[in-house]
């Protein structure tokens, strides 16, 4: 199925789909019209919970279910739009963000009515300058056009939305240190529960969903939501943009329908490996999930619930594919050195761990590699995360920590004899190309 | 209020400590603008936010150290990012790298003498589908091979542009990209800081 729900108007009108004239033009805020006009906020809620969708920033929780956590009588609420995205693999919500700001726009004007919400909050990774002027752009249109503001379209529903431009750091886009920041403080992670919908911004009532997340809600309230449900199957509802990249010859952002096989998705959406090499391994859903291979993982389907019963997630959907000319020990090493550079630091086994696996990494990498450094990469990976089960037992405050095993274990599991013959200094060969 | 501060700037301020519920939220905005006013998060940049806040310094400077972009040393005119995590990485980011340390003279985490360029490596900037990434001011350039950042060094110290186009860099330099960019964007940065209008570090139409 080639269903397409949020790319179509980027596609079908590639020179001004970020505008107001071409997003009216194309059938937008006419939802938001409607629903104003007809529809309860409980009704709109409740299409959104029909529809089954699920996060699409990483954890795969139902949104339904979410905002169905809100306490009934305390106000304000906020909702906090999650455009943080940091986790290495990912450019989705960037697409997103630049090239339909409307229709994200729509989906918070839309779901801030439905949680009774008066302000809302944007947050954006200091990186993505550009995105963020393409979303205040649109957000000035609105407010001119009459979408947001005091009484939007007569019908005394008002909504202000807020541009609030993060400075270089992974962790906020782990929702409570995301709160934390836009409080004003460091972007340290706390302890939950409380969860936000209970206690979030300013101890506030708080949803926090992801742009892609928030982008779906206009063609859910428009289509309905079990019209959603039945694209896909039943706990994958819906499409999602993954985010290819790596060694392959089409990289780029894809919308699809979950269901289809990891083959489909390398070897055609993603045109297949560069310069047609042999696949060694890819990542299935962003830098903090454990590997896939070709031997057992490439006629699976690519659905939430398959990627967690094979021992990983779909996390963004980002997939980054190594060829055979890769170096385990490098990949595995680049994905470590990003979880030691972005760990916060409050929690030991999450500050020490990641910054001893790094050195060994390097360590081996460089050519000096101990036989005994196999043990250790184990061994202080179960210290951070004892087990090495996935989904990770925890430790630490945030996932963070937990996730940065993942590329360790992967690489032992699946490539163990490489590890070792790079300690051991026998040559071996890689992709056809000999080393050592 | 900071009466050094341009009156445009001035007038940001009052903008952003009216936008959120509680005024401490405009920490971070704020220290965009005072790093526009002062080339860099200097120290009188840190105190001038605690008084518009209501905060300490000290709370000021236990935020302003968390974020990677707030830099509290001057940095060049262009702050040239290479982006060396996993998908830029396995598609050459470190020949990248390699390239502007030479072409620039100076190693990663340095300026050049002449205060023009600064270097860094960065994690992932969200362009992985256009590895290797690197970006300018934070405007980003997609594909960009090791020869064209060469060249990308030698056109900023060359034409040093008073304002950064990532679209001008992309036509001039940049190769694979992550996604179609759509139209030419209208406004680039004016200085090291994400070029954002709210935040007065955005130029104006090329
Ligand atoms: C370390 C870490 C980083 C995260 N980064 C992001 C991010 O960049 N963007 C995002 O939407 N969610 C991110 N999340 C997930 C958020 O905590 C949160 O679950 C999500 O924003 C909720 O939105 P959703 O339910 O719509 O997916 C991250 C989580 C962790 C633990
Ligand atoms: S696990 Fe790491 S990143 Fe998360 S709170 Fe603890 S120290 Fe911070
Ligand atoms: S890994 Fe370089 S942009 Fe994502």
């Amino acid at each position: 199925m080639t269903q397409k729900i949020l790319l179509s108007r980027m596609e079908a009108h590639p020179s001004d789909s970020q505008t107001l004239a071409r997003y009216v033009d194309t059938g937008g805020y006419a939802t938001l019209r409607k629903a104003l006009k007809s529809m309860t906020p409980e009704e709109v809620t409740a299409e959104v919970k029909a529809s089954n969708i699920r996060g699409r920033g990483g954890a795969s929780f139902p949104t339904g279910v979410k905002w169905g956590f809100l306490p009934p009588d305390i106000r304000p609420r906020y909702l906090v739009v999650n455009g943080d995205e940091s986790e290495p693999g990912t450019f989705k919500d960037r697409m997103l963000l630049e090239r339909d700001p409307h229709q994200l726009l729509e989906g918070i004007i839309l779901s801030a009515y439905a949680l009774d919400v008066h302000e809302s909050f944007v947050y954006i990774r200091g990186e993505y300058p550009k995105p963020a002027r393409r979303l205040q752009r649109a957000i000035d249109e609105a407010y001119e056009a009459g979408y947001l503001g005091g009484n939007i379209l007569g019908s005394g529903f008002d909504l202000d939305v807020v541009v609030h431009l993060g400075a270089g750091a992974y962790i906020c886009g782990e929702e409570t240190a995301l709160l934390s920041s836009l409080e004003g403080r460091r972007g340290e992670p706390r302890l939950k529960p409380p969860f936000p919908a209970v206690e979030g911004l300013y101890s506030k009532p708080t949803i926090v969903n992801n742009v892609e997340t928030i982008s779906n809600v206009p063609w859910i309230v428009e289509n309905g939501g079990a019209k959603y449900a039945a694209i896909g199957p039943e706990t994958s509802s819906g499409t999602r943009v993954m985010s290819l990249s790596g060694h392959l010859k089409k990289p780029g952002d894809y919308e699809v329908v979950a269901g289809i096989t990891w083959r489909e998705l390398i070897y055609e959406v993603g045109g297949g490996i560069l310069d047609d090499r042999e696949l060694k391994a890819w990542v299935p859903g962003g830098a903090s999930a454990p590997w896939f291979v070709p031997a057992e993982h490439l006629d699976t389907p690519v659905t939430i619930d398959d990627i967690a019963k094979q021992g990983s997630m779909i996390g963004s959907g980002a997939v980054i594919v190594m060829d055979d000319s890769t170096n385990v020990v490098g990949a595995a090493h680049r994905l470590v050195r990003f979880f030691s550079h972005e760990s916060c630091g409050q929690c030991t086994p999450c500050r020490e761990g990641t910054t001893w696996l790094e050195r060994i990494l390097l360590r081996i990498l460089d050519g000096y590699g101990r036989p005994e450094d196999i043990g250790l990469l184990l061994d202080v990976s179960d210290n951070i995360s004892p087990g090495l089960t996935w989904p990770p037992a925890m430790t630490t405050i945030c996932p963070l920590g937990p996730s940065s095993t993942a590329p360790v274990v992967s690489m032992m599991k699946y490539f163990r004899d490489e590890v070792e013959a790079m300690i051991s200094g026998a040559p071996i060969s890689i992709g056809g190309v000999s080393r050592g | 209020m900071i009466n050094h501060w341009s009156s445009e700037n001035q007038e940001r301020a009052k903008e952003l400590l009216e936008q959120y519920p509680e005024k401490r939220s405009a920490v971070m905005p704020l220290l965009y603008v005072a790093a526009l006013e002062h080339g860099y998060v200097s120290e009188d940049a840190m105190r001038e936010v605690a008084g518009l806040t209501g905060l300490t310094s000290a709370q000021v400077q236990s935020v302003a150290s968390f974020y990677t972009m707030y830099k509290r040393e001057p940095v060049g005119k262009y702050l040239v990012s290479v982006c060396t995590s996993i998908s830029c990485y396995l598609r050459g980011a470190d020949a990248v790298l390699e390239a502007i340390e030479d072409e620039t003279g100076i190693l990663d985490g340095e300026t050049t003498p002449d205060g023009k360029i600064s270097v860094e490596h960065v994690e992932c900037s969200g362009a992985c589908g256009g590895a290797p990434a690197v970006s300018v001011n934070w405007e980003l350039v997609e594909g960009l091979a090791p020869d064209k950042a060469r060249d990308l060094i030698k056109w900023l110290r060359d034409a040093e542009p008073s304002v950064i186009f990532g679209d001008e860099m992309q036509m001039l330099f940049g190769g694979q990209q992550s996604f179609d960019w759509g139209p030419k964007e209208i406004e680039g940065a004016i200085a090291a800081l994400p070029a954002f209008d709210p935040y007065g570090t955005a130029g104006g139409e090329k």
